[in-house]
């Protein structure tokens, strides 16, 4: 179990220092310090003098290292447009950002599991058919696309729910800002949450539905049926179980994809998050910023998918931790 | 009253614009505590009659015609809460491959504990006393710990033992094994066979036994079935089938046995194969593979007649039997 | 023998090409409208130059004083524009079959580069095994667990930060196929090394070596076709998910620019009009782009059933 856990995160390390290369890389090339520092006015001589003290002259590896050193140490530059540290610049727009994922996970989870395993269950019903046919045009809507034609149903046609921002929040834990303890919170979220889960949800139910299926052909299911189970708990405890523990490997690497996803919903409703932000500091070549929001993205996607293997090493019995680290 | 009793069923399978007929009138009937044999090759319709005496048939198949008569009520016709009640609790079945058979996401004790709270009304804890007596009853050691085992922690004859464990759970009447060992490796296969056959009589179990291993059915049972193309073309008691062979496909099986053949000497083998569902003959199914062949068995499809001390189906049956005795006597 | 079983392979999948797909297609009527309107997309856009009625590349057709004019069926409407023009004054019906072959155009060629990519990767990984199967593999894993989307949009960003628009929206076409294409490799590898680590235990696979054959002749005429299906039913679903993806980016103002607009540009304008009610630059174009990807991936969905390949699952 523990070699295991090592190996998982000495990988997960490798992984996250290529990221920093490809940062330190961005960085390197992408903009001119110098000018965000002092302007285009100064004599050519006092740039050089500046490049030396800001280092910017030394060997590519020394020059890495420091920026490995001060990222470690939090340390990711100071956003030019901001003028604040720029890891603190994204993590102030973090909250909106995870709210809005955590908003479409919820959908997510609390619907594909029922629609997954209905589908499964009776496949030929006029339901199940209309459940797989929403699916299928679920997944060919982008969903930028959904979201303006929500916005374009419920917020210009109806005028029902707000179409932008993320209207009244309140801070919790010190500088959590939420949408979920205000109705006006509440009213805000819901679009983008819907339109962000608008794609992946008929994805899981379409997942969930082809695993379930398989399951209910394996041997172990009619071997149930032959014990005399009931179809309830054969369908719930005996499929479900093993339909699910695919279904962890796949969840993991798509809350990594909607972090993506959150970029279009929160440019399309205007979201106050990080996926906003950083267009907004591709728009300013924002060095800083960018070389930021790629490593803490980078390290949200290491994270989850560390966190997603190991759920799945524990609550898989035949999945042997012990030995998969050796 | 026999405790099975089969008549005329048959079992077909939906297919894209038709549908092929699996099991042709098959008719048979199984005494309380007997043990009957099932033999024949691989898609002679074994299997599918295991599980359409648990009225287990996924789709495509479906029983289209017959009666099942379970002491007496028809299974073919029950509904699917009545059937559950039956299945697992009166009449057991054990799978061919272990490896597939048991749930690797629950625990033994989980899915043996199911079992026995599906049928009684038990307390987790006394469902696990059985459980742990049954286990034991099959040799398994420490049984109290297989519980919290799961199953990919077993060797696959310490899953088989644990199956028919489970098949014994509820003492049932009637236990179906398809092909119980032919997973298994060879060394335990015999192992396996003696405790089921054990365990059968000890607990005055009826046993059908589905499997294409002559052998095994000569030791274990003592009436036989054998089945070709989805139909019954012999039957009677297993020594005589074994020792007096009528229908030729039945005698070809027995002398393809390597028991049958001198050292050094070549197995006979039956030429040709068997037919695929959708295309047997309009005659005797075996015809086109028979050395006996005459005209009409090419047309005329032969019933099941009585003849020396078993029942067969082929129309040849007298004048083969006159040519064996010429040829022994010769 | 590796001739009887090579001719017994051909003449099992012209059975299946014959019989099996063949009678499923005729059977279902959603395919055969799915694979209808597909070809008609892909007809009308490929004859774009020759349909439309203007192009809209052409500055000296289009004149600003035109712009928003809503379609046809709606008040206030031009003739001379069937579906109305855009912000820019562009007649839509013509910017939308340029912009329908611009997103067939970089979705096509960019699951082809996936495919070269991956199948070769996947061969390679799958035939030579080892260590370098091993190394690949990881690589494939970690590659999957980024969002492509992601990969793309900061690959992008990059790229346009540092050339500028200008050198951007001149090479935007390349670098959208070049950042799909690479992205999404690990699909087709895994399935094929699967098929290959499958098929290399077969005895044909054996013989073929023992006559001599080299491994790539092996590799291509042996194994590869045994990983067709698998591939067909993959490459719909990547073709349907790189024209989202192209227009998720363009939407975003990372992939093709308003000058020369892919559906995704198209809809990206017209959002800042749907306010203004001039809905039918974001709408008719959003309709062409989801009935296209639509249909694709209902021929991918009957294509899966008809053809149930193995697909590699994690």
């Amino acid at each position: 179990m523990l070699a295991y856990l090592v190996k998982r995160v000495f990988q997960a390390i490798a992984v996250m220092l290529v990221i920093s290369l490809v940062g330190f890389a961005i960085q390197d090339n992408l903009g001119d310090p110098l000018r965000e520092l002092v302007g285009q006015s100064v004599s050519e001589e006092v740039r050089q003098e500046l490049r030396d003290e800001l280092g910017l002259n030394d060997s590519f590896l020394k020059q890495y290292t420091r920026f490995l050193g001060n990222a470690l140490q939090g340390d990711l530059g100071t956003s030019y447009f901001f003028k604040e540290p720029a890891l603190d610049v994204i993590l102030k727009k973090l909250p909106a950002t995870l709210e809005l994922v955590l908003g479409a996970t919820l959908i997510i989870v609390g619907l594909s599991v029922p629609l997954g395993v209905y589908t499964a269950i009776k496949p030929n019903t006029i339901l199940s058919r209309l459940i797989m046919g929403i699916s299928i045009v679920g997944i060919s809507i982008p969903v930028f696309l959904t979201a303006i034609l929500m916005i374009f149903v419920f917020s210009v046609e109806f005028g029902w729910l707000p179409s932008y921002g993320r209207g009244d929040v309140v801070t919790v834990f010190g500088h959590w800002d939420t949408n979920f303890a205000t109705l006006d919170g509440w009213a805000h979220i819901l679009l983008p949450s819907l339109a962000l889960a608008s794609i992946m949800l008929p994805l899981f139910v379409r997942l969930i539905r082809a695993e379930m299926m398989e399951v209910l052909q394996s041997e172990y299911v009619k071997y149930a049926k032959a014990k005399g189970i009931r179809p309830f708990r054969i369908y719930f405890v005996h499929a479900l179980k093993n339909t699910l523990l695919p279904v962890i490997t796949v969840g993991g690497v798509q809350i990594g994809t909607m972090v993506a996803y959150t970029i279009l919903t929160e440019t399309v409703f205007q979201w106050p998050g990080m996926g906003f932000m950083f267009l907004e500091a591709v728009n300013r070549v924002d060095t800083p910023l960018i070389v930021a929001y790629l490593i803490v993205v980078g390290f949200i996607f290491v994270l989850t998918n560390t966190v997603v293997d190991l759920i799945y090493g524990l609550v898989n019995p035949t999945v042997n931790l012990a030995r998969m680290g050796a | 009253m026999s405790l099975l009793s089969v008549r005329d069923l048959t079992v077909k399978f939906a297919m894209r614009d038709n549908t092929v007929t699996a099991l042709d009138n098959i008719s048979f009937d199984l005494a309380k505590g007997e043990r009957l044999g099932i033999v024949g090759e691989s898609g002679a319709g074994k299997s599918i009659t295991g599980f359409a005496l648990m009225n287990l048939l996924s789709r495509p198949g479906f029983i289209d015609n017959g009666k099942i008569l379970f002491e007496g009520e028809d299974i073919a016709n029950m509904s699917d809460a009545q059937m559950r009640g039956i299945r697992g609790n009166r009449m057991a079945m054990i799978f061919q491959d272990p490896m597939v058979t048991l749930n690797p996401v629950l625990t033994i004790g989980q899915q043996m504990v199911e079992t026995l709270m599906a049928h009684r009304k038990l307390s987790k804890a006394e469902a696990e006393q059985i459980a742990v007596v049954k286990l034991r009853e099959v040799y398994i050691p420490s049984p109290e710990e297989r519980l919290a085992q799961y199953p990919h922690e077993l060797s696959g004859g310490m899953r088989q033992r644990i199956i028919i464990a489970m098949a014994l759970l509820l003492d049932p009447e009637l236990i179906i094994a398809d092909e119980p060992t032919t997973a298994l490796d060879v060394t335990i296969q015999a192992d396996i066979m003696e405790l089921l056959l054990e365990l059968c009589q000890s607990n005055k179990v009826g046993l059908i036994l589905i499997t294409h291993d002559l052998g095994v059915v000569s030791q274990m049972t003592e009436r036989t079935l054998v089945m070709y193309a989805g139909k019954i073309i012999e039957a009677g008691r297993t020594r005589e089938i074994i020792n007096d062979p009528q229908h030729p496909y039945t005698q070809g099986l027995i002398n393809a046995l390597p028991q049958q053949t001198k050292p050094g000497m070549r197995l006979k083998q039956i030429p040709g194969n068997m037919p695929s569902l959708t295309a047997i003959p309009a005659g005797c199914p075996f015809s086109p593979r028979c050395e006996y062949v005459r005209d009409h068995c090419r047309t005329t499809r032969p019933e099941p007649v009585q003849y020396a001390h078993v029942e067969v189906a082929c129309h040849e049956v007298n004048r083969l039997h006159r040519e064996n005795s010429e040829e022994q006597s010769a | 023998m590796s001739m009887t079983t090579n001719a017994a392979e051909a003449s099992r999948w012209s059975r299946i090409w014959d019989s099996n797909m063949a009678y499923s297609f005729r059977r279902n009527p959603v395919a055969v409208v799915s694979l209808a309107i597909f070809a008609f997309i892909t007809v009308m856009s490929l004859l774009a130059p020759l349909i439309a009625p203007f192009d809209p590349y052409d500055p000296a057709q289009i004149d600003i004083m035109n712009s928003e004019y809503p379609p046809v069926w709606v008040d206030g409407s031009d003739p001379q524009f069937m579906f109305g023009t855009d912000d820019q004054g562009r007649d839509l019906w013509s910017t939308i079959l340029y912009g329908t072959r611009l997103s067939l155009l970089i979705g096509l060629c960019a699951v082809a580069l996936q495919a070269f990519l991956g199948i070769s990767i996947g061969l390679i990984a799958g035939y030579v095994g080892g260590r370098l199967d091993s190394l690949l593999m990881r690589m494939a894993d970690i590659q999957l667990s980024f969002s492509t989307l992601m990969v793309a949009i900061i690959f992008l960003a990059v790229t346009q930060a540092m050339f500028g628009s200008e050198t951007f929206n001149q090479y935007a076409v390349y670098f959208l196929i070049a950042v799909i294409g690479v992205a999404e490799w690990p699909q087709y590898a895994r399935t094929v090394r699967a098929t290959v680590l499958a098929e290399k235990k077969k005895e044909y696979v054996d013989s073929a070596r023992v006559l001599g054959f080299g491994p790539l002749r092996i590799m291509v005429r042996h194994i590869l076709p045994n990983s067709l299906s698998p591939i067909f039913v993959i490459s719909t679903v990547q073709v349907a998910n790189a024209i989202i993806s192209e227009a998720s980016l363009s939407f975003l103002g990372l992939g093709m620019p308003p000058s020369q607009p892919s559906l995704g540009s198209l809809i990206s304008s017209g959002f800042d009009y749907i306010f203004s009610g001039s809905w039918w630059i974001t709408a008719i174009p959003g309709v062409v782009l989801v009935v296209l990807v639509l249909v694709i991936n209902l021929l991918g969905d009957w294509m899966r059933d008809v053809l149930n390949p193995k697909l590699y699952k994690g």
